[in-house]
């Protein structure tokens, strides 16, 4: 693996920033399933920021995310509000679903997050479609998918990137390698370890990198985006990573991997990691870290805040939007 | 009137739908160059090229799943299945996907998708390319199910079809496909959810679907002269389905008969049994009766094929048993 010269200060900022509100807002979402405000799933996506926050950086609004079952700091990196997740979450009125999807289905079109997923591998099929309307548009858009190292061996994975190389479709995928699959062991699921090798089976451009390296995903995901905008085709990239918190929260992290390995990847934490490097290149002082963090904290508190305060959904709306109400031509 | 086949009818729809709206593509094997097994895009690949009619490898779930990205995103796809037995490879993304994202965004996307393919029994087609499965996807929120019996309202329901920005199961019977009939050269469309009274009567309804309904009409015709007096509705789509034309028939008539060639067990007709008895139990003179083909897989040696489907003669046997009862 290849190691990563930091971005401008500006950037790096604004990457560290970033990783940062997904990272409070988790833990925050974490609090809020212990103390029973969420009734429903909550995968937490603590360890592996650097990917989202590192490739949606290159990401306009008008280009189109579809992403996974551990979604938040997609939708998060992608723009959709704090407020808007954490009420979600809730169940609220407010929420970026207005309360028909949880966790696992947050969708924000107006920002390009069209949609997290509690079914793993359509995610890479749709950005390959959205990649084919924009191919059809003529417009310099992307598509992006992010997935899990569980949607490999999925037909999804074979089906969609074979069809956008075939269609030089401007679409991104990216593994993060997270090495568990709900608790099954990626290695245990196939015999070939590696991800992005399998790129030149599909005749694709494949790299691996180090997933908690941000200054390395950004990098590395503005090069393969740079390329789908001027219409060079798809990239996969493999990010190597780890989720340092349970599969789901309230579930045990037991059984199926060991307290060691989970204490040692915490050392590789990304958003230290960043500071870290940061401080010691003498390229931004403590109280500028700090200053982000008080600002971060303040803004994750309000979302609750907002999520509290929320209304509920009027349960008359239920059957409201199974259909597009606007359209002229049915019944 | 000018005449054209069902093919045809439902092409012109497409080829003036392609015409006017640039975001429309079709996606499906052999509908490029080679214009579909069924002749669906004959023509059309000349004019709008590859980008817009892609061939595709033989993965429904990939290009279902693909399209549905794409309906997502500004463009309307139409898949062209063939044969509509290869739907259910896609069946995760059509139902988790395709009929949720509406929902699930609360209105904010949209999911413009036809979803086309040949159903029925016939041909010797045996059971991978004899399918009807309309039930299954009426029973489901989320989607559009239209059953053209006849090429007026092949094209004007595609028209629909192609315009609305919901997800639509356009369905043609094999049968079907070769059949003429009167189609206006001026523009029309046919609303989803609007039944036909394909001719009146007194003494019987008898809703029919899709190849059930020429069917059903010969026999309606040869009992006529025996002052026997049928009333044939089509209702055209499944979902929605316009139950207010069919009670407002059963009030006339006191007597149903639903004629579908598919499965009985939760089918349509149970449907529609169940609506009439809840709400016009009153108007009924005689128990609804249903007349389906049998719950099996569709055999291919033509003797056990021609025993797995209502003939005319069954339906003419339900209609006298019925004015019996």
């Amino acid at each position: 693996m290849e190691t990563s010269a930091l971005p401008a200060k500006d950037i790096s900022l604004a990457l560290y920033r970033q990783m940062l509100i997904i990272r409070r807002s988790e833990e925050q979402l974490a609090k809020s399933y212990q103390a029973g405000l969420i009734p429903g799933a909550c995968h937490t996506y603590i360890g592996e920021e650097a990917i989202a926050t590192g490739v949606c950086a290159h990401l306009r609004d008008d280009d189109a995310v579809f992403s996974t079952h551990r979604g938040h700091g997609h939708a998060l990196a992608k723009g959709v509000p704090p407020r808007e997740l954490i009420a979600e979450l809730f169940g609220k009125a407010t929420g970026c679903s207005q309360g028909r999807g949880g966790s696992m289905h947050l969708f924000s079109p107006e920002v390009g997050m069209m949609g997290t997923s509690g079914i793993v591998g359509p995610c890479i099929l749709q950005a390959a479609g959205a990649g084919y309307s924009f191919m059809l548009l003529g417009v310099d858009r992307v598509g992006v998918a992010f997935f899990g190292d569980g949607a490999v061996a999925n037909g999804a994975f074979h089906e969609g990137i074979n069809l956008a190389t075939n269609w030089e479709l401007p679409v991104l995928f990216v593994c993060e390698n997270n090495q568990f699959a709900t608790e099954v062991a990626f290695a245990n699921t196939t015999r070939n370890p590696e991800v992005a090798n399998r790129a030149s089976a599909y005749g694709v451009p494949g790299v691996a990198i180090d997933g908690n390296d941000v200054a390395l995903v950004y990098q590395t995901a503005g090069e393969a985006i740079a390329r789908a905008r001027a219409g060079g085709g798809p990239t996969l990239i493999e990010c190597k990573t780890y989720r340092t918190r349970p599969h789901a929260e309230g579930m045990r992290d037991g059984g199926y991997r060991s307290m060691e390995e989970i204490e040692a990847w915490k050392k590789r934490d990304p958003i230290s990691t960043l500071a870290d490097r940061w401080l010691s290149a003498a390229r931004a002082p403590q109280r500028e870290i700090d200053s982000i963090s008080t600002e971060v904290d303040a803004a994750v508190a309000d979302a609750v805040r907002f999520a509290h305060e929320s209304p509920w959904p009027d349960p008359a709306t239920v059957t409201d939007h199974i259909f597009n109400e606007r359209g002229t031509s049915h019944a | 009137m000018r005449e054209l086949s069902y093919v045809e009818a439902a092409h012109e729809a497409l080829a003036e739908a392609m015409a006017h709206d640039e975001t429309i593509f079709v996606v499906g094997e052999g509908i490029g160059p080679r214009g579909g097994n069924f002749n669906t895009t004959a023509g059309l690949y000349d004019l709008y090229g590859e980008k817009r009619l892609r061939d595709t490898p033989i993965v429904e779930r990939g290009f279902v799943g693909l399209c549905a990205g794409a309906a997502m995103t500004g463009t309307r796809p139409v898949v062209d299945f063939m044969f509509l037995d290869f739907i259910l490879d896609s069946f995760g993304e059509l139902v988790n996907q395709i009929a949720k994202m509406q929902y699930m965004s609360s209105g904010r996307l949209k999911m413009p998708i036809v979803l086309r393919g040949c159903i029925g029994v016939g041909g010797a087609a045996a059971t991978h390319h004899s399918g009807n499965y309309y039930p299954i996807f009426t029973h489901l929120p989320g989607f559009r199910v239209v059953l053209p019996s006849n090429p007026y309202d092949a094209k004007g329901l595609f028209k629909t079809a192609l315009e609305s920005d919901d997800p639509v199961l356009f369905l043609e019977h094999k049968s079907l496909l070769n059949t003429r009939g009167e189609v206006p050269e001026e523009a029309y469309s046919i609303p989803f959810g609007q039944a036909a009274i394909c001719r009146p009567g007194q003494d019987l309804t008898a809703v029919a679907l899709t190849t059930m309904v020429p069917q059903t009409l010969e026999v309606a015709e040869s009992l006529a002269p025996e002052g026997i007096s049928i009333e044939v509705i089509d209702p055209r789509t499944t979902a929605p389905f316009d139950i207010d034309t069919v009670l407002e028939s059963v009030h006339r008539t006191g007597r149903l008969l639903i004629v579908d060639e598919t499965f009985a067990p939760c089918g349509i007709g149970a449907e529609v049994a169940a609506q009439v008895v809840d709400r016009a139990f009153d108007d009924l003179d005689a128990p609804v009766r249903r007349l389906n083909g049998v719950q099996v897989p569709t055999p291919y040696s033509a003797p056990l094929e021609a025993a797995v489907t209502p003939k005319k003669e069954d339906i003419e046997r339900a209609i006298r048993e019925l004015l019996a009862e």
